[in-house]
Order: C-alpha cells, then sequence, then structure tokens
C-alpha cells in the first residue's frame, strides 16, 4: 500500500466546474497515490465523468488546483494531458479498429528509419510489449478481430507504455465477462506494483472490493469522502453514495390508499430475457410507487417494457381492468400512460423547439394530426403550465435547449400533463437539475398524487424515495429483491435491501 | 425593430434581404428590369421570365425541404423529373389523347419513385443520401428505357399548356408552384404534420417516446418530394415538347438542396419553411440573371454564383452573426470614447 506521508503522484484541489445550466463540480478534492488503485464512484450525474474530463484536458476546470508530482498542470486537451503522463482508457475503445493491433500501439509516434516508419521495428516491439501483458496475438491483424477486453488490454499497454505516471480507467470492465475482468485486475494490479497511480471508475460494488485500495466518493456534484476500502462496509459505501440523511424536503408521508385503492396497473412476470428477470408491479389510482436500485439494477429496463418502447417477451399487463399488449409508446400513450425518460437530453427535449411546442406535441399525437390543436390553445396549454409548474421563462416561443435542466424537466412533465394520463412513469425526474428545482419536482409529484395521478417514480435518491413512495420496489441485478410498504419505507431498509448479498 | 429578440422573425430576414439586394441590383445595371408589359391577356417582363424559370427548382425546393426537416435529402429528385417527363411522353407517343392518364401517369411515376426512396430511409433504416442515390443514378436509367433511348418528341397542345401555357396572366408553371405551395402549406401548417416532420428531425429518440411514427412520417415526406419532382418534370417536358432522359433536371437536385440551404433550413433536420425554400429557389434564378445582366463573361458565371451563395449563407450564420455585432459594440465604444 502507498506511504500516505509521500505526496500523491496526482492531486486534485477545490475543482470547480460550472456549464451554463449546472454547477457540475462543486469544490473536489482527489487524491491519487503512486502504485494504488484508486476507485472514483457515484451515482449518475454525481460528476465523476465531469472530474475525469477535468483530469484529462477535456474540459478546462473553472477553479481548483491539479498537480502533477507538486507542480500545477493545465492541460488543455488529452494530448497535453497524455504528454504528461496521465492516459485514459475508456468504455468505448477510443483506437481505430482497422488498423493492425501493432499500428495502434505506435499511433502517431512510430520508430523511423531513414524517415519511412520501420514496420518490423513496430511489430516487433508490440508483439514484445503485449507479450509483457501475457498477452499472446497476432499484432499484424487487425484491432477489430479482437474482442473489446483485449482491445481494452491493448489500450492499457499503449497507455502504459506512452510513459504514464497516472492511468485513469473509466468503466472499463462494463462490456467485459467475468474471466475478462479478471485478466484486467491482473493487470491492474501489475502495473499498481510497477508504481502507477490508477484511479478506476466502475458501477460494480464487488469489483471496487476486489482490486481497489482507497475509494473516493462523489454525490450532487461534491465530495463526500475518501475512504480505506477494507475499513468501508458495503452498506456504508451505499450509504455515502446515495446519501442518507433525510435532506429537507420533509418527513415520510405518503399517500397511502393501498387498501381501497383499484389497481389501476397490474403487472405479472413481465419480463425480457437478459435485462430483466419477471417481475410483479401493481399500481393503485394515486399511488406512487417507488422504484430504487442501482444503477443497472433494471429500473429503465422496467419502465421503458411498461411503456412499450421495449417488447415484453413474457407476463401479463392490465390496465384499467383491460389485459393489454402495448407494442409501441403510441399504444401505451393511447391508453393512458405518459413517460418522462431518464436521459432527457437524448430521449425528452426536441431541442430547437419552442417550450410551447415540447408542450403540446403528446397531446397533439394521441389526439391525431387532423385534429390540430390551433395556435390559440396551444399557447393557452403553454401559459397554464409554465404558471403551474413555475417554469422560468419569459416566453413560451424560447427554443427548450435554452432553459436550464430543471426547466426542461418541467417542461416535459408538462408535456405528459397535457396529455391527461391516468399513469404517468418517471425515470430519474430529478438527475442533474440544481436543488431548488429538485423539491419543487417532489412537491409537484406529491400533488400529482393527491389529484388522483398514478405514479412510477425511478429514482437512485434514497430520500426522495422515502418523500413521496407508498410503496416501494427494490431491484437488484435485474430482479426484484423488496417490496416495501409502510414504516418499512426508510432509507435504512431501501439500503439493505440494495446492498444485500 | 428588435430582430435579435425574435427568433422566428430573425429565420426570414436574410433570405428575404438577400432576394431584395439582388433585384436591386439588377433594377440598377438594367433598369428595364422591373418593366411589365401586359399583352394578349398575359405579362411579359425580367421578373416574370426569372419566376417562370425558377419554376422547376422551386417544386422541388417544396419537396426538399420537408425531406432535408426530417434530417434526411433526396439526391433522386432530377433522375424521377426525367421519369416523370418520360413517362408523360410514352403515352403521348402511344397516342393517348386524355390528358388526365398523361398527367396522372406522370405523377404516378413520381409517387412510385418518392415511395420507394421513403421505403428505403424510412423502414430499411438506409442512410438518406445513400438510399436516394441509387434512384438518383438508376432512375436515368429507367427513363432511357421508357425513351428506348432517344430523346421522344411529341406534340399535344394540352399538355404543352403545362410548360408553356398562362393562366389570369401568369405562366402556368409560376402557376403551379403556387397551388403546391398552397397546398403543402396547408397540410403543413394547419394540421400537426408540419410539427411531426420537425420534432423527427429534430430528435427522432424522443419523438419515438412521444408515439411518433416516423417510419410513416419519412415514407411521406419522400413521397410529396417525389410528386414534387414528377410536377417539375413535366413542366421541363411540356416546355421543350420532348422527354431528354439524359438532360432532364439534370443536377437540380443540387440547386434544390442549395436553395433550402439558403432559405436557413438546418442538413440535421427540424425546423423547415417551405416560404424560405422557395426564395432560396428565386435567389438561385436571380443571381443567374444578374450575372448575364452585368454584363461579366460567361466564364465567371460559376464562381460569382458560388461567392454570392457563401456569403448568403455566411450571413445566417449564428456565430458569423454575433462576430459581426461584437465588431459593432467595438465601434461604438470606441466612438463613445472619441
Amino acid at each position: 500500500m502507498q506511504n500516505q506521508s509521500a505526496q500523491p503522484v496526482l492531486q486534485l484541489k477545490g475543482i470547480h466546474k460550472i456549464f451554463p445550466s449546472v454547477h457540475a463540480l462543486k469544490g473536489v478534492d482527489f487524491n491519487l497515490y503512486a502504485g494504488e488503485i484508486h476507485a472514483l464512484l457515484g451515482e449518475n450525474g454525481a460528476g465523476k465523468s465531469t472530474l475525469i474530463k477535468v483530469m484529462t484536458g477535456v474540459y478546462q476546470r473553472d477553479g481548483g488546483e491539479i498537480l502533477l508530482e507538486g507542480k500545477p498542470i493545465f492541460p488543455n486537451n488529452t494530448g497535453d494531458a497524455q504528454d504528461l503522463g496521465i492516459s485514459t482508457v475508456y468504455q468505448e475503445v477510443n483506437l481505430l479498429p482497422n488498423l493492425t493491433v501493432a499500428q495502434n500501439i505506435y499511433l502517431g509516434r512510430e520508430p523511423r528509419r531513414l524517415g519511412l516508419i520501420n514496420w518490423n521495428k513496430v511489430n516487433r516491439d508490440a508483439q514484445e510489449l503485449l507479450t509483457g501483458y501475457d498477452l499472446d496475438i497476432d499484432v499484424t491483424l487487425p484491432l477489430s478481430g479482437y474482442s473489446i477486453a483485449v482491445q481494452q488490454l491493448i489500450a492499457i499497454a499503449r497507455g502504459v507504455d506512452m510513459s504514464a505516471k497516472v492511468l485513469i480507467l473509466d468503466e472499463p470492465t462494463a462490456s467485459l465477462d467475468a474471466d475478462e475482468v479478471q485478466s484486467l485486475f491482473r493487470i491492474m494490479r501489475e502495473l499498481k506494483a510497477r508504481g502507477i497511480g490508477i484511479a478506476f471508475v466502475t458501477h460494480f460494488l464487488d469489483q471496487v472490493y476486489a482490486v481497489c485500495d482507497r475509494i473516493t466518493v462523489l454525490r450532487s456534484a461534491q465530495l463526500v469522502g475518501e475512504f480505506e476500502a477494507a475499513t468501508l462496509s458495503r452498506s456504508e459505501l451505499i450509504g455515502h453514495m446515495l446519501g442518507k440523511e433525510l435532506a429537507e424536503l420533509g418527513e415520510h408521508k405518503p399517500q397511502v390508499k393501498t387498501e381501497n385503492a383499484d389497481a389501476l396497473l397490474d403487472v405479472s412476470g413481465i419480463t425480457r430475457t437478459a435485462t430483466l428477470s419477471p417481475i410483479d408491479i401493481k399500481v393503485g389510482k394515486g399511488e406512487v410507487v417507488g422504484l430504487a436500485g442501482l444503477l443497472g439494477s433494471g429500473r429503465t429496463e422496467l419502465c421503458r417494457l411498461i411503456f412499450g418502447v421495449d417488447k415484453k417477451l413474457g407476463g401479463t399487463v392490465i390496465f384499467n381492468g383491460k389485459a393489454v399488449n402495448f407494442s409501441s409508446p403510441r399504444d401505451a400513450i393511447d391508453a393512458g400512460i405518459g413517460l418522462c425518460p431518464e436521459d432527457r437530453k437524448h430521449d425528452g427535449i426536441l431541442g430547437q423547439l419552442s417550450i410551447r411546442e415540447n408542450m403540446i406535441l403528446a397531446r397533439q399525437i394521441k389526439q391525431g394530426w387532423w385534429k390540430f390543436i390551433s395556435r390559440k390553445e396551444q399557447e393557452a396549454i403553454a401559459n397554464q403550465y409554465v404558471k403551474e409548474l413555475s417554469i422560468a421563462t419569459s416566453d413560451i416561443e424560447k427554443p427548450i435547449e435554452q432553459l436550464s435542466g430543471g426547466n426542461q424537466q418541467k417542461v416535459i412533465l408538462a408535456r405528459w400533463l397535457a396529455a391527461n394520463p391516468s399513469l404517468l412513469i418517471l425515470d430519474e425526474p430529478t438527475r442533474g437539475i440544481d436543488i431548488g428545482a429538485h423539491a419543487e419536482i417532489i412537491r409537484l409529484i406529491r400533488k400529482l398524487c393527491d389529484q388522483g395521478l398514478a405514479l412510477i417514480v425511478a429514482s437512485s435518491e434514497l430520500e426522495e424515495l422515502v418523500a413521496f413512495s407508498s410503496k416501494v420496489i427494490v431491484l437488484r441485478d435485474r430482479n426484484k429483491v423488496a417490496e416495501l410498504d409502510g414504516s418499512d419505507i426508510n432509507p435504512q431498509r431501501i439500503m439493505q435491501a440494495i446492498a444485500a448479498s | 425593430m428588435n430582430l435579435s429578440k425574435n427568433p422566428n422573425l430573425r429565420r426570414y430576414l436574410w433570405p428575404c434581404a438577400g432576394l431584395l439586394l439582388l433585384l436591386l441590383i439588377n433594377a440598377i445595371i438594367a433598369p428595364e428590369f422591373f418593366h411589365i408589359e401586359f399583352k394578349d391577356g398575359r405579362f411579359y417582363g425580367s421578373v416574370i421570365d426569372v419566376l417562370n424559370r425558377a419554376a422547376p427548382v422551386a417544386l422541388l425546393a417544396i419537396g426538399m425541404a420537408l425531406v432535408i426537416a426530417t434530417g434526411g435529402v433526396d439526391l433522386s429528385v432530377g433522375s424521377i423529373m426525367a421519369i416523370a417527363g418520360a413517362a408523360s411522353a410514352y403515352y403521348i407517343t402511344k397516342g393517348v389523347d386524355n390528358l388526365a392518364i398523361i398527367i396522372g401517369a406522370g405523377l404516378l411515376a413520381g409517387l412510385i419513385a418518392g415511395a420507394i426512396n421513403g421505403f428505403l430511409v424510412g423502414y430499411m433504416s438506409i442512410q438518406p443520401i445513400v438510399a436516394t442515390l441509387i434512384l438518383m443514378v438508376a432512375g436515368r436509367g429507367i427513363a432511357q428505357l421508357m425513351n428506348e433511348g432517344q430523346i421522344v418528341t411529341f406534340d399535344h397542345a394540352g399538355f404543352a399548356f403545362l410548360g408553356t401555357g398562362d393562366f389570369l396572366g401568369l405562366p402556368f408553371p409560376v402557376v403551379l408552384v403556387i397551388i403546391t405551395f398552397v397546398i403543402v402549406q396547408l397540410l403543413t401548417r394547419k394540421t400537426a404534420l408540419g410539427l411531426y416532420i420537425e420534432a423527427v428531425g429534430a430528435n427522432p429518440s424522443a419523438s419515438h417516446y412521444m408515439g411518433l411514427n416516423a417510419k410513416a412520417i419519412k415514407m411521406s415526406v419522400y413521397c410529396v418530394a417525389g410528386l414534387c419532382a414528377a410536377l417539375a418534370g413535366m413542366i421541363a417536358a411540356a416546355d421543350i415538347k420532348g422527354s431528354d432522359a439524359n438532360n432532364a433536371g439534370l443536377w437540380l437536385e443540387l440547386d434544390a438542396i442549395l436553395a433550402v440551404v439558403i432559405g436557413g433550413a438546418s442538413l440535421m433536420g427540424g425546423r423547415f419553411s417551405i416560404f424560405l425554400a422557395v426564395i432560396g429557389a428565386l435567389i438561385i434564378q436571380t443571381l443567374s440573371v444578374t450575372i448575364i445582366l452585368s454584363g461579366i463573361p460567361p466564364k465567371f458565371n460559376l464562381l460569382i454564383k458560388a461567392s454570392a451563395i457563401i456569403i448568403v449563407l455566411l450571413m445566417q450564420s449564428p456565430l458569423f452573426q454575433k462576430q459581426l455585432s461584437q465588431l459593432n459594440i467595438w465601434k461604438k465604444k470606441e466612438a463613445n470614447h472619441a
């Protein structure tokens, strides 16, 4: 283990990063020592990837200091960072698949003889280098012929060969199988023994405990803390990641109507092999069902399945007393369901179009294209929701992309409310939005369910789920592992269910 | 006038200003440019000429504007013109006199061609530029087969009217543009279709989550583009009283794309305005006339055309506008200091 008194090889102090709509890093510290494997953890939107991009020069910091071996550095791009000795390997291998393995390893720094590239040396050196990693492959074949795992290792070998002092691995294991993960770990430990500092980003806690010495946790753009892996229990870690303390959102006051509620939605055994094991879920009128679980636990998959984005491969869905079989979102919308997707930018907003158009579109589609909602009605609808949801904008004709994340989310909510659904599914409705808008959206969820709307809300924020859910379903590894109600709905119980192994 | 505050108004400013500027230049170098005569129940003059000659590209641009709004492009419209012209010529030379059949054949050919494009792009998810390239190349071959390798000439007064007739004093091609414009405008702006097209172009994934059927929408815009091209092709054939598979509509798909881009549309899809696309077509045609009128040797034509288009496009670029306005502020500051 590293010597704590030594200075870190890479030290980030009080890093700030501010984007037009969000403060993505609020004074975050990160200390990486030579010869350690250091996990960087946090749920989506916590600021992990922003922090890495600051380290590697993709983003320029708006405050704070980066010290490499005690000297301040200012990488302007990934090339700068690479030259300084900071190499990064991403989940998606960013090498050139059509070139040979050897060409990839020496790309941009080919050994030359009389001004011409010495291909023999390229191939010989590459072969030698990879043999050092116990990788016995033909370096003269195209990279694309090898598995992603091997490509990852090649990318690591290339990075380290370019005199890396620091190696950043950004979710390298996401697409690897168990054996491949093991060989990656073997090489990580070898590099650690050589004195390289490795920062490791992953969502798999097992892997963190298998290979990491220390853990830094980020949450909501802030540093939660730096911990020794050996002394931090798994449930403590999850607590740090998800946030233990009940925030200012107030007491748990679920709109419990479970006893007399008719089941509006009754899903049993819904499944999609490989992405979701059979799951039952029942939602009554005026009820909020929370979906808890870490990223990749199957929350989003379940939402998509219910809404007909993906086709279910088994199970039955009864909605409003009728057996239904949605083969597209359109079917679900016509039946009276709405879905605010997790990835707002990619699946939610129509960036160039105005706030008004974004709001009325779902309702228009439900009505049919020939029953055009007149401009006057559109404006009335838009103005009504801008007021009701207190959306901060001076003009409903503004393109939605100019709004902050929180206001964009409110517009998407308004879009579905305008379509008058009886069940609304919200997938991570508060991701990446500021605290003020966060609290407002939670108030809104409570109000909607008071008005009799049924909701399914997937969230990685426990205090949020506790604040409005009348029932919480906990998912782990694409399985339903618990269903909590009444006084069982508290952060500790949910966390236990998520962590139990 | 606060244009910077109103993006909708600003979109219309530069293309319209560009057209007005070109017209103004024409009027200065050729004072008779705006002179219009009324003779034998029909208007004559340079401006009427510009409108008449711009008609085929304007028709193509109307269809192209919709296709580009979905994030696509249709390279085959020039070839569809040749197919439609050949289809009409085929029936005329076979002795069919019924104008409805002759025109119907042309339109049907355009519709089928558009449906093939729409099927490849919408349902087979082939990249639009590749999918429509197929018909761009094959289309002229089909037209040649229909003409049996010849330039087919014909004489049919009713059909010739499409290219050379007049209605209410205006050349009939211009009337066809106006009718097409009104129909497409009503279809897209008085129903939700226009919004659907823009939504699919702006964010296909989000549109899917809202239940839009992007496949059907893409299919329909390529069909409209095919119909518009068929009209343009019949005008071209009627104009020369013949079907020339090799040259009818040659390269006009590029003019149509250019017209839409000059009209301020993004090739990435999203917002569209068929009005601005037509303005774009008029700019292209007016510019050709300007070059001829100004007496510049013809060898400079293409270069001047390209330069003028670069200027129009630069004026529309948000980045360029920003830098221009910063330049203004700087000058004002200087003036204040002085």
